[in-house]
């Protein structure tokens, strides 16, 4: 048994709460407390289910206007799968919501409203999904039962959503319909859909293949803590504690540390009490190497043969995520793994538009929920991959040094100066 | 290589533990000796071994808590040689001059966030590790790993900051301090899954015993000195255990014959009730209590 998060995309007129309450009402995930609970506020009530998407209501505020205010996550499982969704908001602050959700994501559900097709904000998500490179993509083409069931809906939406999956370099997308409200092709394939022959919902989130996406790439060890007993029979002890962002380290490998470029190999590596020979992403382990070396939180140890770019100059596509407006010359403080600097933002570079990817040369300042490329130059040398090529090592954020606040989310790119 | 779920959860809640004695001056673990602070403190040994914890174990109590959790408790920080600090509800009610909780089940829960908080202040804990789970009620859902509170411990859910891939920002302004809730991810089972894989000893009121209850809105309490009996009350002696580990008088038991992590875990398969809802009296009483309580500087 193993894990999957996904996040599912859609308005709230998309059925999208209604989707999520459906997986986990007909994958038996909601105890009868909670659907009392829910039956108790349902006002409308169809064919005898409660209204699903009460159960993804989280707070007072919520309930009350009728609206999600934050991601929510979600949890249930089968023989086969644990599963995780990130239930983003389909309105207000979508961009920040959406990028938050899908940035823990494999994979992302992007629901579609069979009667009006591929729309503005299904063009939003989609974007969305290409920027944040998600490696597996799935269309549920909802509400199949307001249009009589009919394929050629479905064929004419997915010839659509085809077109618009090359412009943005989808990988290969599933396409499947559905009907929340009905059950229909959620848990068990569908009897009013005979035309379609593959597998529900469920089924696919079953079997999309995880294996190998991580493990790989280069190998990356951003050092979280170093552990250093310092008692009388642990005198020599140190060891370097972190969680392995992409790739293998074995024993004996040949590593460097950067920033400092020293070279030695892996001497030990452990987890837990245990001792190992090899260790993949994403465990949280314990390496030792070979010498005395003055390595500290935020160094990172990589294989002498595989090195990520260092520099203090580079360009990053940043989503904005606060009220303050994004101005050249700001500076902030970096969040990179473990790593911080302070960095100042040389040049917005342009705008991206999510709605049509129409980009606007240098803009005078960048508003919430709005995406930019900027040049960036940090204070310290960055050892940094291309989010492009390295999702888990090449993220970062940037706080606001005065509120505190996490203001931008980053997925770096290198580019030749 | 496909990995086993747990392993994932298990590498997750390292990473965090790790952040947080990284990123903070002055961390504590709370430990309340029931399972869900057993498992944290299992996995804070994984994460800081053969080093020590870098954070002492504090427990709030109430003065209503089952002594086997209490005894458990002791227990495990003598064995584990690790720094434990106890500080009373009963102390604050008495320097406070604050009114103690009335009724059948007089709850102290509302008063265990006055201790909290003191207790926070006196060793100026920047973070407090806890073992809240996400499953467990429709406002957790919503809240980060890293969980910012002002100093009235108060929770805003309209003011979190975004979290984004594991980058947790623990920067916070004086005064402020951030709950951190490593076993986020985790439902009641994978808990219990992992405790059975880990062979982690638990408090003996987790399994199958005898113990004299009463039956309340279809809810078994147990006998204690700190509920109220009245005439009508029926005393009966059941075989019990406990699904979650809270107050005397505000957690019930679950009639059972599980005398092993394995049989609990096949009775919570076949249970179609939720555990808060199944064992906590304290949720009842609005579809927003545990919200009001978290925002008021509950955990």
């Amino acid at each position: 048994m193993d894990l999957l998060r996904f996040i599912t995309a859609g308005s709230v007129d998309d059925g999208k709460s209604t989707l999520i309450g459906r997986l986990l009402y007909d994958s038996k995930s909601i105890w009868e407390d909670q659907l009392e609970a829910i039956e108790r506020q349902s006002k409308r009530r169809d064919n005898g289910v409660p209204d699903l998407a009460l159960l993804t209501d989280g707070l007072r505020a919520e309930r009350e206007q009728g609206i999600t205010i934050d991601v929510a996550y979600r949890y249930f499982n089968t023989v086969r799968r644990k599963f995780i969704i990130a239930d983003a908001p389909g309105h207000i602050q979508y961009t920040r919501n959406m990028v938050t959700g899908a940035s823990n994501a494999d994979l992302i559900v992007i629901l579609i409203d069979a009667r009006h097709g591929v729309a503005e904000q299904t063009r939003r998500h989609s974007i969305i999904a290409s920027l944040l490179k998600l490696p597996h993509v799935i269309v549920a083409v909802n509400k199949m039962d307001l249009v009589g069931y009919a394929q050629d809906v479905f064929d004419g939406i997915v010839t659509a959503y085809s077109g618009l999956a090359r412009e943005l370099q989808l990988p290969p997308v599933t396409y499947l319909p559905i009907s929340a409200l009905q059950g229909d092709n959620i848990v068990k394939r569908s009897a009013h859909m005979s035309w379609y022959e593959g597998p529900s919902l469920l089924e696919l989130l079953e079997e999309v293949s995880l294996a190998g996406i991580s493990e790989a790439l280069p190998a990356r060890f951003p050092v979280q803590y170093v552990i250093r007993p310092q008692t009388e029979t642990l005198h020599d002890y140190r060891g370097y504690a972190g969680q392995i962002s992409s790739g293998t380290f074995s024993v004996g490998d040949h590593v460097t540390i950067l920033p400092s470029g020293a070279t030695t190999r892996i001497a030990r590596i452990e987890s837990g009490a245990q001792q190992l020979q090899t260790a993949c992403a994403p465990q949280s382990v314990v390496l030792h190497v070979e010498g005395e070396f003055d390595i500290s939180r935020g160094d990172l140890i990589v294989p002498s043969g595989a090195l990520p770019t260092l520099q203090q100059e580079l360009s990053s596509l940043i989503c904005w995520m606060d009220v303050k407006p994004l101005l050249k010359g700001n500076r902030y403080l970096l969040q990179y793994n473990t790593f911080r600097t302070p960095v100042v933002i040389k040049a917005l570079e342009y705008r991206l538009d999510v709605n049509s990817l129409d980009r606007e040369t240098t803009p005078d300042r960048i508003e919430l929920n709005e995406v930019v490329r900027a040049r960036i130059k940090t204070a310290m040398p960055l050892a940094f991959d291309r989010y492009t090529g390295n999702h888990a090592h090449g993220a970062a954020i940037l706080i606001d040094e005065s509120s505190n606040a996490t203001v931008g989310a980053l997925m770096l790119e290198t580019e030749a100066v | 290589m496909p990995r086993d779920y747990l392993d994932t959860l298990e590498s997750e809640a390292i990473y965090i533990l790790r952040e947080t004695a990284a990123q903070f001056e002055r961390p504590a673990l709370l430990f309340s000796g029931g399972k869900d602070s057993i498992t944290l403190v299992h996995l804070a040994l994984k994460a800081f071994r053969p080093g020590r914890l870098p954070f002492p174990l504090v427990h709030i109590d109430t003065g209503h808590n089952f002594p086997e959790a209490l005894a458990f408790r002791d227990r495990l920080a003598v064995a584990l040689g690790e720094q434990l600090i106890v500080r009373y509800v009963e102390d604050t009610i008495q320097s406070k001059n604050l009114q103690d909780g009335t009724g059948k089940f007089a709850s102290r829960n509302a008063l265990q966030t006055h201790t909290l908080l003191d207790t926070v202040s006196e060793f100026a804990f920047d973070a407090c590790i806890g073992g809240a789970r996400r499953d467990e009620e429709k406002a957790r859902a919503k809240e980060r790993i890293f969980s910012v509170r002002d100093e009235f411990g108060q929770w805003n859910p309209k003011l979190q900051r975004p979290e984004l891939w594991q980058l947790y920002n623990g920067r916070i302004h004086k005064g402020e301090n951030v709950r951190v809730f490593p076993i986020s991810n985790w439902t009641e089972l994978d808990v219990w899954r992992y405790l059975e894989r880990e062979q982690i000893a638990l408090p003996s009121i987790y399994f199958a015993h005898e113990r004299d209850v009463i039956e309340y809105e279809s809810q078994l309490i147990a006998v204690s000195p700190f509920i109220r009996l009245d005439p009508s009350d029926q005393i009966t002696r059941r075989r019990v255990r406990y699904r979650t580990v809270g107050d005397m008088t505000c957690t019930a038991a679950v009639a059972s014959e599980a005398a092993t992590i394995a049989d609990i875990i096949g009775e919570i398969a076949c249970t179609r009730i939720s555990e808060r809802g199944e064992t906590r009296i304290d949720d009842r009483v609005s579809e927003a209590a545990m919200e009001d309580r978290k925002k008021n500087g509950y955990f």
